[in-house]
């Protein structure tokens, strides 16, 4: 019989802890099967973060790293100058990217580090139990912002792929989002082009990852999809940003 | 050469080939050393966007097996301290390098041994230690510099190098000798690419289950048993017949030197010096067996009292402590801690 689908040899057997319906398995899935396919394995050293991908480490089937939170590229820096050749990769969510890691994430594009961060934009703190992250929408319910997201009180969501492409280091950024196949497909690909940009030596690299967090939005997995795209998208649109020659 | 460039140097020929740091007064000529000395050695300089960048990617240079330093000065290592505390659980090897300036806060610039406490009781978050040296000259720091790469790689610990404004800004004849080879153990841990050819490299801080995390705590400290073991140094002087035995490292230990030289002369005080070189593993041993001899100590130190604590511990009672310090970037003089001297005498 043929083989229509087999799990990555990126990927160990230890079975994820994520939540049911969460998107983080998929981008997980997605990663492996990126750095399986461009025969990465042995180069591949990611670097999880804090929050729900905390235990990434656990289930790439390559050198990895835990970082502090929001430090992940600038662990990563030190991993890629120290072997260059290597892919290496940041697997970060909203609060660590772009609140506590603000700093770190926009030095890194800026300095063109020749590494890649995935990055997962559920618009909520997922670990913690569901605080308002610097993604959260406008009007969005929370466990830090009961009444919705007051743009008065608390400022704006952090659109961080419009951000970074501003930056001459930036190499390659495109938004995508998980919510059906064709989409899923398309994140494979930004993944892939991601990591040649990087071992094209063209710069710094991030593909942001629209996802669901069923568990804190309190809504079905089948509700998460469609809350993704009618909420998320428009504020977030998806494509790529920037594409050094 | 001046000290810090002395400091920047000795980490090249121990073979440092990464430093990463970020601007603050007064230990720039480490980094713009770096910068121009790092390329002829096919080495990298990087400026950080800050501290905490600059001692992350410490943590990510020292996973992928190299030999790597950061520097800065109190303020940008306090800022440093949550990244310290995770290589320390990572068990990564690694040099850092304080130039303390006078605090707390933003503090001033000058010299100061402020940071004493911040320096061996932790810093950051955790149980964990550094060996930490505390050199009295450019020459000894040069030395400590290319010790302490042998010596935390040897033991996976984290090295701190702790000097002040004074030891970092001075000029002083400096030779570069290898420290005593050790036999290091083969890197296999650390994450170069996972080619299956051995264990895949982790490097983690993150032990959620309690029964490994006490488990890691145990190894740990059963290093820190060893490093107290073999690698506590110290200097001596003026011990042999000494009545008052006084307890200074760093800057301060040379103007003690001057002030027991003249209360020996001019008052007849036998004084004597036990001077650590190392502050953690703090020389406990030898000012307890000083004890047996010595009728009173004093410590001496560029700030409000802190190894004076230590030195009390190692006493254990035994005589009496007194404590003479300065803070704010002044440095104390040899007069000051004499009257200090005239005072114990008169009470012993």
């Amino acid at each position: 019989m043929a083989v229509v689908f087999k799990k990555s040899s990126v990927m160990t057997d230890v079975p994820f802890h994520y939540c049911p319906g969460c998107t983080h398995g998929i981008a997980h899935r997605l990663v492996a099967e990126c750095i399986e396919e461009m025969g990465l394995q042995d180069k591949a050293v990611g670097v999880a973060p804090v929050g729900c991908a905390v235990f990434a480490y656990k289930y790439f089937d390559i050198d990895m790293y835990e970082a502090a939170h929001g430090r992940a590229p600038a662990v990563a820096t030190g991993a890629k100058r120290v072997h260059p050749d290597n892919l290496v990769f940041t697997y970060q969510g909203d609060g660590d990217l772009a609140s506590i890691g603000a700093a770190e994430i926009v030095h890194a594009a800026a300095r063109g580090e020749k590494i890649t961060a995935v990055f997962l934009n559920n618009a909520i703190y997922g670990m913690t139990g569901g605080q308002m992250a610097p993604t959260t929408l406008v009007g969005q319910k929370t466990t830090t912002s009961p009444f919705g997201r007051d743009a008065s009180h608390c400022g704006y969501p952090v659109r961080v792929s419009e951000m970074l492409s501003t930056l001459d280091g930036a190499a390659y950024i495109e938004r995508v989002s998980l919510h059906d196949v064709p989409n899923i497909n398309k994140a494979k690909k930004a993944i892939r082009k991601a990591f040649e940009a990087q071992m094209a030596g063209k710069g710094f690299s991030l593909v942001e990852i629209l996802s669901t967090c069923p568990t804190n939005w309190g809504l079905s997995p089948v509700e998460s999809i469609k809350w993704l795209k009618e909420n998320m998208i428009p504020y977030y649109p998806l494509g790529v940003f920037k594409e050094a020659k | 050469m001046k000290g810090n460039e002395a400091i920047a140097e000795a980490a090249i020929q121990a073979g440092c080939r990464y430093f990463f740091g970020y601007p603050i007064t007064p230990q720039n000529q480490i980094p713009e050393y770096m910068s121009r000395r790092m390329p002829e050695v096919g080495g990298t300089f990087l400026q950080a966007e800050s501290e905490v960048s600059a001692i992350n990617m410490v943590y990510g240079a020292a996973g992928a097996g190299a030999r790597v330093m950061t520097s800065s000065s109190s303020p940008g290592i306090s800022l440093k301290q949550e990244g310290i505390s995770y290589i320390a659980c990572a068990e990564l090897p690694c040099v850092i390098v304080n130039i303390v300036r006078s605090g707390p806060g933003l503090g001033g610039i000058l010299p100061s041994q402020g940071d004493y406490f911040q320096s061996v009781k932790g810093g950051g978050h955790g149980d964990y230690r550094l060996i930490v040296y505390a050199p009295s000259s450019v020459q000894e720091a040069a030395d400590c510099v290319m010790e302490a790469f042998e010596a935390s790689d040897y033991y996976r610990v984290p090295a701190l190098v702790m000097g002040d404004g004074m030891i970092g800004q001075m000029m002083e004849p400096v030779e570069f000798k290898q420290p005593k080879k050790r036999e290091q153990p083969e890197k296999t841990w650390a994450a170069k690419g996972y080619d299956g050819t051995r264990d895949r490299a982790v490097i983690n801080s993150l032990y959620i289950e309690a029964d490994v995390m006490s488990a890691v705590n145990a190894r740990m400290q059963k290093v820190y048993r060893e490093i107290e073991k073999n690698e506590t140094q110290y200097e001596e002087y003026m011990m042999d017949d000494a009545d008052i035995c006084i307890v200074a490292y760093g800057t301060t230990s040379r103007i003690v030197r001057n002030a027991i030289t003249k209360a020996r002369k001019e008052l007849g005080i036998k004084a004597g010096l036990i001077r650590p070189i190392t502050i953690w593993p703090f020389p406990s041993q030898p000012i307890a067996d000083a004890t047996k001899k010595a009728k009173a100590f004093l410590a001496v130190e560029m700030s409000t009292g802190q190894m004076v604590e230590d030195v009390r511990l190692a006493v254990n009672g035994a005589c009496p402590v007194s404590f003479l310090g300065t803070t704010g970037g002044i440095i104390p003089n040899p007069n000051q801690i004499i009257e200090k001297l005239k005072e114990i005498k008169e009470g012993m």
